[in-house]
């Protein structure tokens, strides 16, 4: 297959980037070795949508931040993504914290953020009573929302303007190829420009382009989940004042746009980029830290946790935040490396793809790309029926409508039969109980699946796959070995 | 169906049907809510035997008790509302308002008292905080009972239980019947916590180890499971270095306790026991909001369902009283039947013919502590040649799992052949407590609840 571009990894970024590239005239393909999308950094996160204020002023960071925290609501009402504009505060707990913060402030305007102030703890209580603290920040345009719905919408919407997506495909070799097709990629996939977006991986994607020099260090961040306490504990994030350390954001407590409470990420490198594995010294540092943000949070709200991966260009000497890399490399025409896209990568998302999209202008002669505009693209996205979320009236509609919406399968989020078989039949072709976890938001309760797991097997059994072909997640992640028959 | 009942009972497990006769027994007009899409409640995964000893005076399986306290209800005007999810109850003073998801629309009921009866979820990993990967493999023992049981799926070869819980004994057991090699049962507590027959009948019977003050420490594999690492414990339950051991396995069952089911009841303001989550209720069993009683499994886990039965009656009874009402509230009876717990001792053989569960002992010859008969009878088999009831699923025509029982005990020795055997058995046609199949002579009755 041919294309003018191929993407490699489809986290938010790579995601976003496709979308972009669909507005134009080009055949696109996204490469994923994971069996969906937001299987990588990109759905283990805290999911805040961050103001810009903590990134040095004049990098790309604090200039994409800024500006993706300015597109995000909008974006997310076209692409029927959930997004809250919660705020959020920092705290400081002594004198040196508050002057931190004071400084921050100003950062913050030098950045481009509007509406940063010192406060005092009555307007901290006012919101989120019971947290500890002496004063605080406030970040008024800071913002919760979906992750893994956000990084679904901008593959869909990509794949309505006719990109190709290729899942379970780990690029393991990329050969030059006679221009204009400069990259063959696994021996079958040709294409003019390679742009790597392979998160964690994205020095080692570098080095198969022949470019070396990148090395990415590993960041481990752990997280609890607490129950659904969202609405009667916290319904803003807490952060600390940031202090000097490796380049984290301090362990925070973070409502999540279904209602839970998260509390992390702590910060510790390591040399495996794909260990996740949550630790039992680390998950006790979560739970004094996080006390001390809010003392009434209790261990028996605890209903999991995880991990995710910083991909970090700073090494464990240095810590702290080296600004994104991302440029069209000399070495090897047509390739495009972004490197380095931790936090607030998320958030910056599109305006990193609309960085890279005018990488690609600026260069279409020299890499052979005609870029010109499609006519009419697709920009939205339909947003996924959410029962819960409805009034009665309108849940009763639509039972009349589908019998299917009065079949409730997830009881500890109320998620419908419709709901699951809308998720199954996903736009991506993604069959994996994550990925029907990521699209309908089952399984995610106190009960983690207790309830609703074997529904949620039967249905996707009724799509067509046998027991043995049910993952949890990738290739290999089999719940069944068979089924009697 | 109506718009408004005297009393509503939320969930159709042996609570809820227990309470709905004894509801209607005194001229109230009853409806049951439940969301699955039969009666019955956890009993129908529970495909084993030993139900029933109580109240029916006989060994049942849990779909044979299910049945039994549904054919309680013949000719008795109850409305039942199967496949209907209670997603919200109103407190409106005197009434109640239930809001019920169905298939037919968004219903409202009206009613003056509710029982809840709402059973139990399970305990997961989430919430023992075990550290270590997410992989596949890893499964609560209700969980794994159901896709065994209900849909025999295949969970896994290589299994690791943690828990000495009843459920997680029975799934021990269940899981060697099936093909797989149970490697052993890790409890963190320095004694087991199922009933000694359990480990005898389930563990011992099938040569599985139990070890105790242990925990599973860590969960290895990054896509399936492929260890577990198990820790001896401290007395803060806390691993302790340096006592690691890795067992590769594919498989971890968790039996690590029972939570009462109470989302409804916080709708209400019912007051929760903290600790337990349970519904706190008084004597007659009113939780704290004027009509609204709470029994079985959301009050307090009860090891046996013939004591859930037993106190939803009354439970039911007053929840009649208190909407037409009548006085004369019942108190609830103390339940401190109970059969016996922990390790079995050497040299004793417990009987299991009926709730006392004697301690029955040989010395020079001469049985001791037997209460009858039978008793004694079982003892001197069990002694040279123990015999089991033998239970299962077998397939039907259309590849459902129906659950069977051997019509008489077989020699434990035999059980996991015979087992083997009964996996090609296809059954035509079948009906509950009549014979589906002979294998070898044996008659395996079909144990279905309907
Ligand atoms: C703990 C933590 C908290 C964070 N919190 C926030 C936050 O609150 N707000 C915010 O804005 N940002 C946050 N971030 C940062 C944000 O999550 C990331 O910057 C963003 O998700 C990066 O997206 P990505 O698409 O670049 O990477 P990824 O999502 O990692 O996507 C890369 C993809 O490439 C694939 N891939 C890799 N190698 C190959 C290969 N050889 N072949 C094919 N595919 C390949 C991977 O499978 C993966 O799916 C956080 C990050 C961490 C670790
Ligand atoms: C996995 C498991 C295995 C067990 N194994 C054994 C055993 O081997 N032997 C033994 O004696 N006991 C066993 N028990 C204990 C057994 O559950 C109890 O003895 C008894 O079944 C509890 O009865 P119950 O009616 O309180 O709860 P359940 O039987 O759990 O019934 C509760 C019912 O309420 C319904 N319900 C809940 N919420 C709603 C709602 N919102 N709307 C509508 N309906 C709702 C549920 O669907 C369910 O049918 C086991 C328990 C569990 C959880
Ligand atoms: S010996 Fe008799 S009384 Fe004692 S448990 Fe057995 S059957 Fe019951």
């Amino acid at each position: 297959m041919r294309y003018d571009v191929a993407i490699i990894g489809a986290g938010a970024v790579g995601c976003a980037i496709a979308r972009e590239l669909s507005f134009f005239k080009l055949k696109v393909a996204v490469l994923e070795k994971s069996c969906d999308v937001a299987f990588g950094t990109s759905g283990r996160n805290s999911a805040v949508c961050h103001a810009g204020f903590n990134n040095k002023t004049t990098s790309l960071m604090a200039r994409f931040c800024v500006e993706g925290n300015r597109l995000m609501e909008g974006l997310c009402q076209d692409l029927g993504v959930e997004y809250r504009k919660t705020g959020k505060f920092l705290i400081g707990f002594d004198e040196a914290d508050m002057r931190t913060l004071e400084a921050l402030v100003e950062k913050g305007k030098a950045n481009g953020c509007t509406g940063l102030q010192i406060v005092g703890m009555d307007a901290v209580h006012a919101k989120v009573p019971g947290v500890g603290g002496i004063g605080a920040m406030s970040s008024p345009n800071t913002a919760i929302f979906d992750t893994f719905g956000y990084t679904v919408a901008l593959a869909e919407n990509a794949k309505a303007n006719g990109c190709d997506f290729y899942f379970s495909h780990a690029v393991k070799s990329v050969s030059e190829g006679p221009d204009p097709y400069r990259f063959i990629i696994d021996g079958a996939i040709e294409a003019k420009v390679l742009i790597n977006s392979a998160g964690l991986f994205a020095d080692k994607v570098s080095s198969l382009c022949g470019v070396d020099g990148y090395r990415i260090y590993p960041c481990k961040g752990q997280y609890y989940v607490y129950d659904k306490i969202a609405d009667s504990t916290l319904q803003v994030p807490v952060y600390p004042a940031p202090r000097p350390g490796i380049g984290g954001l301090g362990i925070h407590l973070t409502p999540t746009i279904h209602g839970n409470v998260i509390a992390g990420p702590s910060a510790d490198y390591q040399d495996d980029p794909e260990d996740y594995c949550t630790t039992k010294p680390v998950l006790d540092q979560l739970l004094s830290e996080s006390s001390l943000l809010l003392g009434s949070l209790r261990p028996g709200q605890i209903i999991a946790s995880y991990a995710g991966i910083r991909p970090k260009q700073a090494p464990p000497s240095q810590g702290g935040f080296m600004d994104f890399t991302i440029k069209a490399e000399q070495g090897r025409k047509g390739l495009v490396n972004l490197i380095g896209i931790e936090s607030p990568g998320l958030t910056a998302s599109v305006p990193i793809a609309m960085h890279v999209r005018d990488i690609l202008i600026d260069h279409q002669r020299d890499f052979g790309l005609d870029m010109q505009a499609r006519e009419n693209p697709i920009r939205t996205r339909k947003a996924p029926v959410r029962f819960a979320s409805l009034d009665r009236e309108e849940q009763a509609r639509l039972i009349k409508e589908n019998p299917d919406y009065g079949t409730v399968v997830c009881r500890c989020q109320t998620v419908t039969l419709a709901e699951i078989k809308k998720a199954i039949d996903n736009v991506l072709g993604c069959r994996s109980i994550a990925s029907v976890k990521y699209r309908a938001w089952p399984t995610t309760g106190r009960c983690q699946g207790g309830y609703c797991m074997t529904r949620i097997v039967a249905e996707l059994m009724k799509s067509g796959l046998k027991a043995e072909e049910i993952n949890l997640r990738d290739e290999g992640s089999n719940l069944f070995w068979g089924q009697a028959r | 169906m109506k718009d408004f009942y005297d009393v509503a009972i939320i969930g159709a497990g042996p609570a809820g049907l227990a309470a709905a006769k004894a509801a209607s027994a005194l001229g109230a007009s009853v409806i049951i809510l439940e969301r699955e899409a039969r009666c019955g409640g956890i009993l129908n995964q529970c495909i084993h035997d030993g139900f029933g000893l109580m109240r029916y005076h006989r060994a049942l399986t849990g779909p044979e008790y299910a049945a039994r306290a549904i054919d309680e209800l013949e000719g008795m005007r109850i409305d039942i509302l199967t496949d209907a999810f209670v997603s919200q109850l109103v407190d409106n003073g005197d009434k109640k308002a239930i809001i019920v998801i169905t298939r037919s629309g968004l219903l409202t009921i009206n009613t003056a008292s509710i029982v809840l009866a709402t059973g139990c979820r399970e305990r997961t990993r989430g919430q023992i905080r075990t550290p270590g990967s997410r992989p596949s493999g890893v499964f609560t023992a209700g969980l794994a009972q159901s896709f065994v049981n209900l849909k025999g799926m295949d969970i896994g070869h290589r299994v690791v239980i943690l828990g000495s819980g009843d459920i997680g004994l029975i799934m021990a057991r269940r899981l060697t019947l099936e093909g797989a090699k149970v490697l052993g049962v890790y409890e963190i507590l320095s004694k087991p916590c199922g009933l000694k027959r359990n480990i005898t009948q389930c563990l011992y019977d099938f040569g599985i180890p139990l070890e105790t003050g242990m925990t599973v420490s860590r969960i290895i594999g990054s896509k399936r499971l492929e260890a577990v690492e198990v820790s001896q414990v401290d007395s803060d339950m806390k691993a302790i270095d340096g006592t690691a051991r890795i067992i590769e396995c594919d498989t971890l069952i968790l039996s690590v306790g029972l939570i009462p089911e109470n989302e409804l009841a916080s709708d209400l303001g019912v007051k929760l026991d903290p600790k337990t989550n349970g519904a706190l209720t008084d004597a007659i069993l009113q939780t704290s909001v004027p009509g609204v009683f709470a029994c079985g499994n959301c009050r307090k886990v009860l090891d046996l369902a013939d004591l859930v039965s037993r106190q939803a009656e009354t439970a039911g009874a007053n929840a009649a009283r208190h909407a037409l009402g009548l006085g004369g509230y019942e108190e609830a009876a103390e339940l401190d039947v109970s059969l016996p717990k922990g390790w079995p001792e050497k040299d004793v053989i417990n009987c299991t013919l009926c709730p006392r569960g004697c301690s029955i002992a040989f010395k020079d010859g001469k049985a001791l502590g037997y209460g009858c008969k039978r008793g004694l009878e079982y003892a001197k088999t069990e002694l040279v040649s123990p015999m089991r009831t033998l239970t299962a699923t077998v397939l039907d025509s259309k590849g459902h799992c129906v659950p069977i029982k051997s019509s008489v005990p077989v020699p434990r020795s035999s059980l996991v052949l015979l087992r083997q055997a009964l996996k090609s058995v296809r059954l035509a046609d079948h009906h509950s407590g009549q014979v589906a199949c002979t294998i070898d002579g044996i008659e395996f009755l079909s144990a279905e609840n309907g």
